[in-house]
């Protein structure tokens, strides 16, 4: 009887009080090594995949990625000289500068066991400065933010998860909404969208920064369905997330950057992904 | 009796379970996870009263929630109903044979869940059907194997079971 009462005074506590924030933190330093060591398996696949593998394989494999190297850094020259264009525009316009974002690689450790808690636990911690609201990106869009840190791991909420909302804008032609999540991996929704705006299936969402959580610009979803219900206020509108949320093994954590000068300094990976949704524009 | 033992084969099969809680499982079978603690404690309870109890339970439903990162609390008072109830029964339990024990974990590992699902409302995410109860059945199905296999264990090492 009282195991309950403490039970429901510690529910309560880290429902209403937020108390145990750093008890959570600790909690999450505990859980790190099972974590670790579930991951286990998964990673000595890997590294016998990796250690196995046929000279040929190696071969091609290492063909293939410089070729798409030379795409890339191809691609990237382009880049270049346009975000160095962008640069004196926004100086012209007395704008403010470009953000530039630096980049931590993290490897996906554990996936949450609760069907309708979306998170991953993530081998990055406060020991590499991660801190709690970060925003999370991989290879193909916007992940998620961090919850929790502990001194070796984080825990990275993501943007499915039916507890998150990012504001996102459309690429197309910057129509902002809020695209929340419903507790499915491939499916959020657009909440409010009134039933003039003009929004199309296949248009891409990126972040649009607002609310100051996530950085501008990283590609979020591309709009599946939209049903127009005139009994209904709104648009029902479905999208889809860009990133891999279910497949991605390796994520990307964001640190807000300095204001940018020139654009010597291009970060790989936010011009890959910057570049991905000018391609996806390109296929409309 | 052989206390020391049976204390460190107790906490290593409770470890187990802990990390077979969190094995990555593909998202399909998101819902097929059996519920290890509960089953492991449910066992304990009934073999061991005298050492496993509403405090180990209690304990226990801590680590789940910080491994979980769900509110502190959420499994330690759904475990801690969990072992209460068993202990009520543990004797009945035990003279049942196999399938009216399943029926039995099934049962109790779904007012288990069924107290999880209601904390876990208060953070947003409650299941919309009775999604919450496959963990149960899977559970109950799994019960015959968990059973041989920790009394197998109990009794190699040497641990007795009291009246």
């Amino acid at each position: 009887m009282a195991v309950c009462v403490l039970s429901i005074v510690l529910i309560f506590a880290s429902h209403r009080l937020h108390w145990l924030d750093d008890t959570r933190s600790v909690l999450l330093s505990i859980a790190t090594p099972f974590y670790w060591l579930a991951d286990l398996p998964a990673r000595l696949g890997n590294w016998g995949g990796d250690t196995l593998v046929s000279r040929d394989t190696l071969l091609d494999e290492n063909n293939a990625l410089r070729a798409e190297q030379l795409v890339l850094l191809a691609k990237l020259q382009k880049l270049a000289s346009m975000a160095t264009e962008n640069v004196r525009l926004r100086e012209l316009l007395n704008s403010t500068a470009l953000v530039q974002d630096n980049v931590l690689v993290a490897e996906i450790i554990g996936v949450s066991p609760e069907p309708l808690n979306h998170y991953v636990v993530v081998n990055k911690g406060s020991k590499d400065q991660v801190f709690i609201g970060q925003p999370v990106i991989d290879a193909y869009g916007l992940f998620g933010q961090v919850i929790e840190v502990s001194p070796y791991s984080c825990r990275v909420l993501l943007i499915s998860d039916s507890n998150h909302a990012i504001p996102v804008q459309v690429n197309r032609n910057g129509v902002r909404a809020i695209a929340e999540g419903v507790g499915l991996l491939y499916e959020l929704e657009l909440s409010h969208v009134a039933a003039t705006t003009d929004i199309e299936e296949g248009d891409i969402l990126v972040s649009s920064g607002l609310g100051g959580r996530f950085p501008v610009g990283y590609p979020v979803a591309t709009v599946r369905s939209i049903i127009h219900d005139p009994g209904q206020p709104f648009l029902s509108v479905k999208v889809t997330p860009k990133a891999h949320l279910n497949r991605s093994r390796h994520v990307l954590m964001v640190f807000k950057g300095q204001p940018e000068k020139t654009s010597a300094g291009l970060d790989g990976s936010s011009v890959a992904s910057q570049d991905k949704t000018s391609v996806g524009e390109e296929k409309q | 009796m052989n206390s020391g033992g049976g204390g460190g084969l107790i906490l290593v099969s409770f470890l187990l379970a802990l990390f077979l809680h969190i094995i990555p499982l593909p998202y399909e079978l998101r819902w097929a996870r059996p519920e290890w603690v509960s089953m492991a404690l449910i066992y304990w309870i009934m073999a061991m009263p005298q050492k496993v109890g509403i405090g180990v339970a209690w304990v226990l439903g801590l680590l789940l929630d910080g491994l979980e990162g769900a509110y502190l609390g959420q499994n330690a008072l759904s475990l801690s109903v969990l072992a209460y109830i068993t202990l009520v029964l543990h004797r009945r339990i035990r003279v049942f044979v196999v399938w009216q024990q399943a029926f039995v974990v099934f049962v109790l590992i779904g007012i288990q869940q069924l107290l999880c699902n209601w904390t876990q409302s208060l953070q947003g995410g409650m299941a919309q059907n009775l999604m919450f109860l496959v963990p149960a059945l899977i559970s109950a199905l799994l019960w015959p194997a968990m059973l041989v296999m920790l009394r197998g264990l109990r009794q190699n090492f040497g641990l007795v079971k009291p009246i």
